[in-house]
């Protein structure tokens, strides 16, 4: 626990995610340039910037679904795909890295639904085959998930059957069945047509609202004004801005931060 | 059309409702008439041979020993296949893993039994084998000491030869089928499921398998097909399946025509059967899925 001394732990509790000095490269592209950062428990953060800034990647390291070639990323204490001995971090079995995963719920652009399976089924696979839930209890926290996303009367439908919205939301009930300690957001609502983005929106917006620990990558300004507690703004690989949205967005002081908002906003 | 049906046709009210009168298909129907009189033709010239014993072929149809040919068959069949199915997993595995001494050694096994003749497979396995290696034996080195040792025609026995003959060549064509089903299936199924915690094994088996088998199953039962029909070619080592059968009756009594019809008529029933299973087994695993139009 030599985090707990660091300065940047002024806050009592420790910070649900950590990031220090996070690089990583892609190819010969350095996606990410020393990453530092704080979320506390029960925040919604949100992500913005422009394509290649890295904040898909940064956001995919956290759950090790991308690897880091430095620095230092933990959640809830523990860096998900590496145990860090004697300065070094070295690389997770896989069973560990899908033990330190099942903690971390993730929401996809294009909503990776199995499409082999049934709504109800899509959301009870990873608690009856990971956690070894018993089918019943399973099936009733589907239900309930899936009547909190308003999809109660959906639970027999294959996924090709329902819109990207209804797809969407189906999603997000699959990675809270896990009861996760927190939730990331890759562009959940990209890949939808116009009309959809508002009810995927408001799900989200209820997800953060009870208290979940949320980071949000979305180009949706308005929506990131109104739900995030912190919004980061990348650039280049960095974190170039970092605070309140009515800091960032309403009064940024970054010129990248200035010219991103104007494109987005005109 | 002359100009006045325009002008009325434009001032008129137009009629209440129109009828669609079908094309009439003249041309089709006479095509067809032409087809089956010359087919009628040559069937009556063919049933009128008196060389033909027409009766003879009932007659064989369950005669025991064309039954315990057809038997063989599929026995021969279904078990080539699967042992097929199983070695198509474990190389498409193998080369799937990015070992590059697996992927070597895979891609050289696929290159040797497809691109060579089953036919010269069989010979191989069953006279090659047996000439080479007349004796099979288990020595533990330094040690005098023998664990066993046979004669191989014991073991590799016709049986034996045409199963291993007609598995590993299956299995290097479904090595590349197994295959190609996993990466039909989206890269995004593998993430969404390691992100909720499943292991390599577990996403493989309850994510990337019931995907990757509608892609595989089409494939499969072609093959299974072309199994069916392949077997006929263990008659070339005598195997005692049902080609070998007939033949061995036409060769006592000459009724040559009258014994192929009997295998052919019971390799078509096979044939058709395995077909019937193939379209029942697409059917259900298509559910979850949109219709494909223009699929049968």
């Amino acid at each position: 626990m030599v985090l707990l001394n660091d300065s940047a732990s002024h806050i009592a509790p420790m910070p649900l995610l950590i990031a220090r000095g996070v690089h990583k490269t892609l190819g010969k592209n350095e996606v990410l340039k020393g990453i530092d950062l704080d979320v506390h428990a029960g925040k919604t953060v949100v992500f913005m910037g422009g394509s290649g800034s890295g904040k898909t990647t940064l956001l995919r390291c956290i759950n090790h679904l991308a690897t880091i070639d430095r620095g230092r990323l933990l959640v809830d204490g523990d860096a998900v795909g590496y145990a860090e001995r004697d300065g070094k971090l070295y690389e997770l079995r896989e069973s560990e890295v899908a033990r330190r995963r099942a903690k971390i719920g993730m929401v996809f652009q294009h909503f990776n639904l199995f499409p082999h399976l049934t709504v109800l089924e899509n959301v009870t696979l990873a608690p009856r085959k990971v956690k070894g839930v018993n089918a019943k209890e399973a099936e009733e926290l589907a239900a309930s998930l899936l009547s909190r996303v308003k999809l109660g009367d959906k639970l027999g439908s294959y996924p090709s059957s329902l819109s990207g919205g209804q797809q969407q939301r189906v999603a997000i009930a699959r990675a809270l069945a896990m009861k996760p300690i927190l939730m990331l957001f890759d562009e959940p609502t990209s890949a939808l047509d116009p009309e959809l983005v508002g009810e995927v929106l408001d799900v989200i917006r209820e997800v953060s609202d009870s208290g979940m620990t949320s980071i949000i990558v979305t180009h949706e300004v308005g929506f990131a004004r109104e739900v995030a507690d912190d919004v980061a703004f990348m650039s280049g690989g960095k974190v170039v801005e970092f605070g309140s949205p009515d800091q960032v967005l309403g009064a940024p002081t970054d010129d990248r931060t200035k010219a991103f908002l104007q494109r987005v906003l005109s | 059309m002359s100009r006045d049906t325009i002008t009325t046709a434009k001032t008129r009210e137009p009629p209440e409702e129109l009828i669609v009168v079908p094309q009439k298909h003249i041309g089709r129907w006479s095509l067809a008439a032409v087809v089956i009189l010359a087919i009628s033709w040559v069937g009556y010239n063919v049933s009128t041979i008196s060389v033909i014993d027409y009766g003879a072929i009932p007659r064989y149809l369950f005669n025991p020993s064309v039954l315990s040919g057809v038997l063989l068959t599929v026995e021969l069949a279904v078990l080539a296949q699967v042992i097929g199915v199983v070695i198509g997993i474990v190389l498409s595995a193998a080369k799937l893993s990015g070992n590059p001494v697996l992927v070597w050694l895979v891609s050289a096994y696929v290159w040797v039994f497809r691109g060579s003749p089953l036919i010269l497979q069989i010979l191989f396995w069953y006279n090659g084998i047996l000439l080479v290696f007349p004796r099979i034996a288990l020595k533990v080195p330094f040690i005098d000491f023998t664990v066993f040792d046979i004669p191989t025609s014991s073991v590799l026995t016709v049986f034996v030869a045409s199963l291993l003959a007609l598995s590993l060549n299956q299995g290097a064509y479904m090595a590349e089928i197994v295959r190609g089903g996993i990466l039909a299936v989206d890269r995004g199924q593998t993430e969404a499921a390691n992100a909720l915690g499943l292991t390599g094994l577990k996403t493989f088996r309850y994510v990337l398998m019931p995907q990757a088998i509608r892609v595989i199953i089409p494939p499969t039962g072609n093959q299974f097909l072309s199994m069916i029909k392949d077997t006929s070619l263990i008659s070339v080592i005598a195997g005692g399946e049902l080609l070998t059968t007939v033949r061995d009756i036409y060769s006592t009594n000459s009724l040559i025509f009258e014994l192929l019809a009997v295998a052919c008529f019971w390799y078509l029933v096979l044939t058709s059967i395995a077909y019937a299973g193939q379209h029942a087994i697409e059917r259900r695993l298509g559910r979850g899925y949109l219709p494909v139009t223009g699929g049968f």
